[in-house]
């Protein structure tokens, strides 16, 4: 504490004092205990609920799955900005748009950070952008139903980055640790992509007889699907994710089940629709006293398939506008590099001379 | 902070990548927020810029390109991290001292 010309008599006066020092203490005192047990091995590193980082030992399996997971949700983020994109231009008033534009720009940075995390992994962003476009890499399919009003921006705000928000709150302390560093950049962000979602929705509700009716028909329309978001159910017949969904929580990647989640979603949401006097279309949905919880209707996992192998109403859309951007900015990636390489050819010479 | 191989003959694959650090008030120190690809360091800037600070996270950024980063290595993590572990009296907390003595 060299320096200080105040001392706040509540303040500790030393460093012994401050928790953090023990803390330090604590910590050396364990890894030191880990590495005599030879501890530093990537299952003792799950153990102890510990980060994996890049250069770590990991099984490929493990390194696989992350690159799969990691891509799908940065082509998600990515993708994710069309259909709001497409209300840009059209957005009723100058603050909706500021505020619209900022969402689809932290929608990019998203899709940034995510493939940053995923080429820590060992991969090329390029090779994931190429196998996005080739369908052989999927996105979120809740992406491929249309923005047909402008209550769908505020039922994708409140629904969609509710959803999104639910599942990636539990990755901020997913094992690997860039994924686990980009997710909670990303959480911060989204809050106001929810917020701002309610709000519109909030404004249409007070409106117009028609402007209501728009925001419930958004409601009706994105319910489903968001549902839907959360992945197939853990067990019954529509069960698909077994052992899949095992192992990721055996590997510290998934927190919770995806029916734990959705059901948490659900009891959130519907307080929320009754704030906002929406109804939500499920004739099935009511409090249930015994647990606590909300019960709802069954979910038609059928759509979720149809959706993600092809059929929803903007697959073939969303991928040609997205290798038509990626083509049409060609031009601009080229003319950075060129302008780098005389950059670079000037230094040279400056330094011969 | 591995650098991928470059693949391909896509424009793209051939940005190198770039740390970005970023100062987040006067007075604490740059820190690392994550990386991005560009074509030079002036674009590796601007990306950073509206990437990592469009809440006004930074008062200041640093880039650097990865490959110019020399990491120690996890192999030998033990044995070059081991010198400081077992010099426990360099922490303050080590000394016995008797507990009604102030202000030490
Ligand atoms: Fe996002
Ligand atoms: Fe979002």
């Amino acid at each position: 504490m060299y320096g200080n010309d105040f001392i706040d008599p509540d303040e500790p006066l030393n460093a012994a004092e401050f928790g953090d020092v023990d803390d330090a203490v604590a910590a050396a005192a364990t890894t030191a205990a880990q590495r005599a047990e030879g501890g530093s091995s990537f299952e003792a590193l799950l153990a102890a609920d510990q980060r994996i980082e890049p250069r770590d030992e990991m099984p490929e399996a493990y390194r696989k799955t992350l690159i799969r997971q990691i891509a799908q949700h940065a082509h998600s983020e990515i993708i994710g900005m069309q259909p709001e994109g497409n209300w840009i231009s059209r957005a009723p008033s100058l603050r909706r748009k500021a505020i619209l534009m900022a969402k689809v720009q932290d929608e990019a940075g998203h899709g940034l950070y995510l493939y940053a995390a995923a080429e820590t992994l060992g991969v090329d962003r390029a090779e994931l952008l190429d196998l996005l476009h080739s369908g052989k890499q999927k996105y979120s399919s809740i992406f491929n139903y249309p923005t047909l009003t402008w209550a769908d921006n505020g039922a994708i705000g409140w629904l969609v980055d509710g959803a999104a928000i639910m599942n990636q709150v539990p990755l901020c302390r997913c094992s690997y640790g860039p994924y686990a560093r980009a997710m909670i950049r990303v959480c911060k962000e989204e809050s106001f992509h929810q917020r701002q979602g309610f709000e519109i929705l909030w404004t249409l509700s007070r409106g117009t007889a028609a402007q209501k009716d728009m925001a419930q028909d958004a409601a009706n329309r994105w319910w489903w699907p968001a549902l839907m978001m959360f992945g197939p159910p853990d067990t019954g017949d529509a069960a698909t994710t077994g052992g899949h969904t095992a192992q990721s929580m055996a590997w510290g990647i998934k927190r919770f089940s995806n029916d734990d989640l959705r059901q948490k979603f659900v009891d959130m949401t519907v307080p929320q629709a009754a704030k906002l006097g929406l109804t939500l279309p499920d004739p099935d949905l009511r409090f249930n006293e015994e647990t606590g919880h909300w019960d709802f209707g069954a979910i038609d996992w059928s759509e979720l398939w149809r959706v993600l192998k092809g059929d929803g109403a903007c697959n073939a859309e969303r991928i040609e506008r997205r290798v038509g951007a990626h083509h049409e900015g060609a031009w601009v990636r080229e003319a950075a590099n060129a302008y780098a390489a005389r950059h670079d050819l000037g230094q040279q010479q400056e330094y011969v001379a | 902070m591995s650098t991928p191989a470059v693949k391909g003959n896509s424009s793209e694959r051939s940005w190198p990548l770039w740390e970005v650090f970023v100062r987040g008030k006067r007075g604490l120190s740059h820190v690392h927020v994550g990386s991005l690809h560009a074509p030079d360091a002036e674009m590796a800037l601007r990306n950073g810029r509206d990437v990592y600070t469009r809440r006004q996270e930074g008062v200041s950024l640093w880039v650097v390109r990865s490959m110019d980063i020399t990491a120690s290595s996890p192999d030998e993590r033990d044995s070059f991290f081991d010198p400081a572990a077992d010099k426990i009296y360099r922490h303050p907390t080590f000394y016995d001292i008797p507990e009604d003595v102030e202000y030490l």
